[in-house]
C-alpha cells in the first residue's frame, strides 16, 4: 500500500538528529514536525525570519505578526529567535540548516529538481525554494512517485523548469525511499506491501535495485 | 520634519515626491508587516507605471493587490505572486510584467542596494530559468550567478515603534523584508504603531538605525491575517 502523507512524514522524521536545525517546506514536509522522535530536540527554521517555530496558536495566542513561511499563524517556542529576511537566507544559503525537506513535481537521475513552475499552468513564483536547494547539504524531497495518471515523476531528465541543478540525493515517495548516485536512483526501502516491480514500472529514470530492499515499518 | 526629527503628520506628506514611473520597495511577507496605509496612500495619489519590489503582491483587495485595481503597477519584482486572481489576469493579458526572483536573492539585492554592494554572486538559481542572461563564475569548484543590487526611489516600510530620529524596532515576524527595504530607498518612509521619545528605545535593540530613515508617521493598522490557523 502506498504510504499516507502521515507515514511519509513519519519516515522523514526518522532522519532527524538531536540538535538539528530543520527547514520544512509547505505540504507534507510540515507534517514532519508532528513526528519528532521522543528524546530528541530539533529547531524549526521558517524562511520568513523565525528560528524556533512552535505549534499553531490557540485563539488566545493568535497574533497577526507571527506567521510561518506558508503564511499561517504560528507560535514561537521559548528560546526562539526572530531576524530579517537577509539574515534568514544567510542562514539557509550559508549551509547552516542541518536538514531541508521540500516537495517536488519532478526529480531526475542527475539530482535535478523541478518544483516551482509548470509553463502555461502554474507560474506563481519560487519563493525560497531555490535558495533552500542551493544552500543545503542535506535535503530530502517528499513527493508522490507518479502522477494520478501513472506518469513517473522520477525521471531521466526533468521536463519542467528546474528549481536547482544536481542538488538532490535523497527522495522519499509514497512508494519508496531512494538515493541518487552517479546518474541513477538507488532503491533503498519500499513502502509496506509495495513490490519492487511496481516501483520499477513507475520509475522512468535509471533505477538500481539492490539484492535486498527492506520494507519500511510503521507502528 | 526638521534636521534629525523625521516625523511627518500626514500620509500625503509621507509620500510627497512619489511620481509616475518610480521604483518602490515595500516591506512585508504575505500580509505580515505590510505598510498598509502607505500602500493605500499610493492608491489615493493615483501614481502609475510603478515598478514595485516586494516579496509578494498582497491579496485581491488588500495590501499591494489594491495597486493592481487601477493598474498602477507596470512591473512587479517578487518571489511569489500566487495569491491574487487579478494579478494572474493582468499577467496573462500582458498588462503587468513580473520578474520572479528567489526570495533569498531578493532580500540580498535589497541589502546590497542599501550597503553599497553593486552586485554579488549566489549559487541560487544556477541551472534554472533565473540564471538566463546572467554572468556565471566558477568559484572553488561551484557555479554562481551574478545578481545586481536593487535600490528604490522610495522604500515603504512597516515598523512597530520608532523614535523621533527614525530608529525603528519591528515586532515578531512582521520584520521580514522591512529592515532591508529601509536601507535601499532614496526616500525611506516608515509607518509605525507608536512613535516614542529619543532615549526610550534601547540602542542595542534597534533593528533599523535612523540614518536610513527619512520620514516616519504613526498609523493604525488592520493587520489582516492571510491564513488564520489554530491548533485543534
Amino acid at each position: 500500500m502506498a504510504l499516507t502523507r502521515e507515514q511519509m512524514a513519519q519516515r522523514v522524521a526518522r532522519e532527524l538528529k538531536d540538535g538539528y536545525y530543520v527547514n520544512l517546506g509547505i505540504g507534507i514536509p510540515t507534517l514532519v514536525a508532528n513526528y519528532v522522535p521522543a528524546g530528541i530536540d530539533v529547531m524549526l527554521q521558517s524562511e520568513n525570519g523565525l528560528l524556533g517555530m512552535g505549534a499553531f496558536p490557540t485563539e488566545a495566542e493568535l497574533d497577526a505578526d507571527m506567521i510561518n513561511a506558508g503564511k499561517q499563524t504560528v507560535t514561537a517556542l521559548p528560546g526562539a529567535a526572530i531576524f530579517n529576511s537577509a539574515e534568514s537566507f544567510a542562514m539557509i544559503r550559508g549551509g547552516h540548516v542541518d536538514l531541508t525537506v521540500l516537495g517536488a513535481f519532478e526529480v531526475d537521475v542527475e539530482g535535478n529538481i523541478a518544483s516551482w513552475m509548470i509553463p502555461g499552468k502554474l507560474v506563481k513564483g519560487m519563493g525560497g525554494a531555490m535558495d533552500l536547494v542551493a544552500g543545503a547539504e542535506n535535503i530530502i524531497v517528499t513527493m508522490t512517485h507518479a502522477s494520478k495518471d501513472g506518469e513517473s515523476k522520477l525521471l531521466g531528465r526533468c521536463s519542467l523548469p528546474l528549481t536547482g541543478a544536481g542538488c538532490i540525493r535523497k527522495v522519499l515517495t509514497d512508494l519508496a525511499y531512494l538515493e541518487i548516485e552517479d546518474g541513477a536512483f538507488i532503491l533503498r526501502e519500499r513502502a509496506p506491501g509495495v513490490s519492487v516491480e511496481e516501483i520499477k514500472a513507475k520509475t522512468a529514470g535509471r533505477l538500481i535495485v539492490p539484492e535486498q530492499v527492506p520494507e519500511m515499518t510503521f507502528d | 520634519m526638521a534636521g534629525l526629527d523625521k516625523r511627518v503628520s500626514t500620509y500625503a506628506e509621507a509620500l510627497e515626491g512619489l511620481e509616475d514611473g518610480m521604483t518602490v520597495l515595500a516591506g512585508g511577507f504575505g500580509l505580515c508587516g505590510i505598510p498598509e496605509n502607505l500602500i493605500a496612500e499610493i492608491r489615493r495619489r493615483g501614481v502609475k507605471d510603478l515598478t514595485v519590489v516586494s516579496n509578494n503582491c498582497g491579496v485581491d483587495g488588500f495590501g499591494l493587490g489594491v495597486l493592481l485595481e487601477d493598474r498602477q503597477i507596470r512591473k512587479m519584482v517578487a518571489s511569489y505572486v500566487g495569491e491574487n486572481a487579478l494579478f494572474e489576469k493582468q499577467l496573462l493579458n500582458g498588462e503587468l510584467e513580473v520578474e520572479l526572483t528567489p526570495q533569498g536573492t531578493l532580500a540580498e539585492k535589497m541589502r546590497a542596494g542599501g550597503a553599497g554592494i553593486p552586485a554579488f554572486y549566489t549559487a541560487t538559481g544556477y541551472g534554472t530559468p533565473v540564471a538566463e542572461g546572467k554572468e556565471v563564475r566558477e568559484i572553488d569548484g561551484r557555479h554562481y550567478i551574478l545578481e545586481h543590487a536593487i535600490r528604490g526611489d522610495f522604500a515603504i516600510v512597516k515598523g512597530w515603534k520608532a523614535d523621533h530620529f527614525g530608529n525603528v524596532m519591528y515586532r515578531h515576524t512582521a520584520q521580514n523584508f522591512n529592515p532591508l527595504a529601509a536601507t535601499a530607498g532614496k526616500i525611506t518612509v516608515v509607518e509605525v504603531e507608536e512613535i516614542v521619545e529619543p532615549g526610550e528605545l534601547e540602542p542595542s535593540q534597534i533593528h533599523t538605525p535612523g540614518i536610513y530613515v527619512d520620514r516616519i508617521i504613526q498609523g493604525s493598522f488592520e493587520k489582516r491575517i492571510e491564513k488564520r490557523t489554530l491548533r485543534d
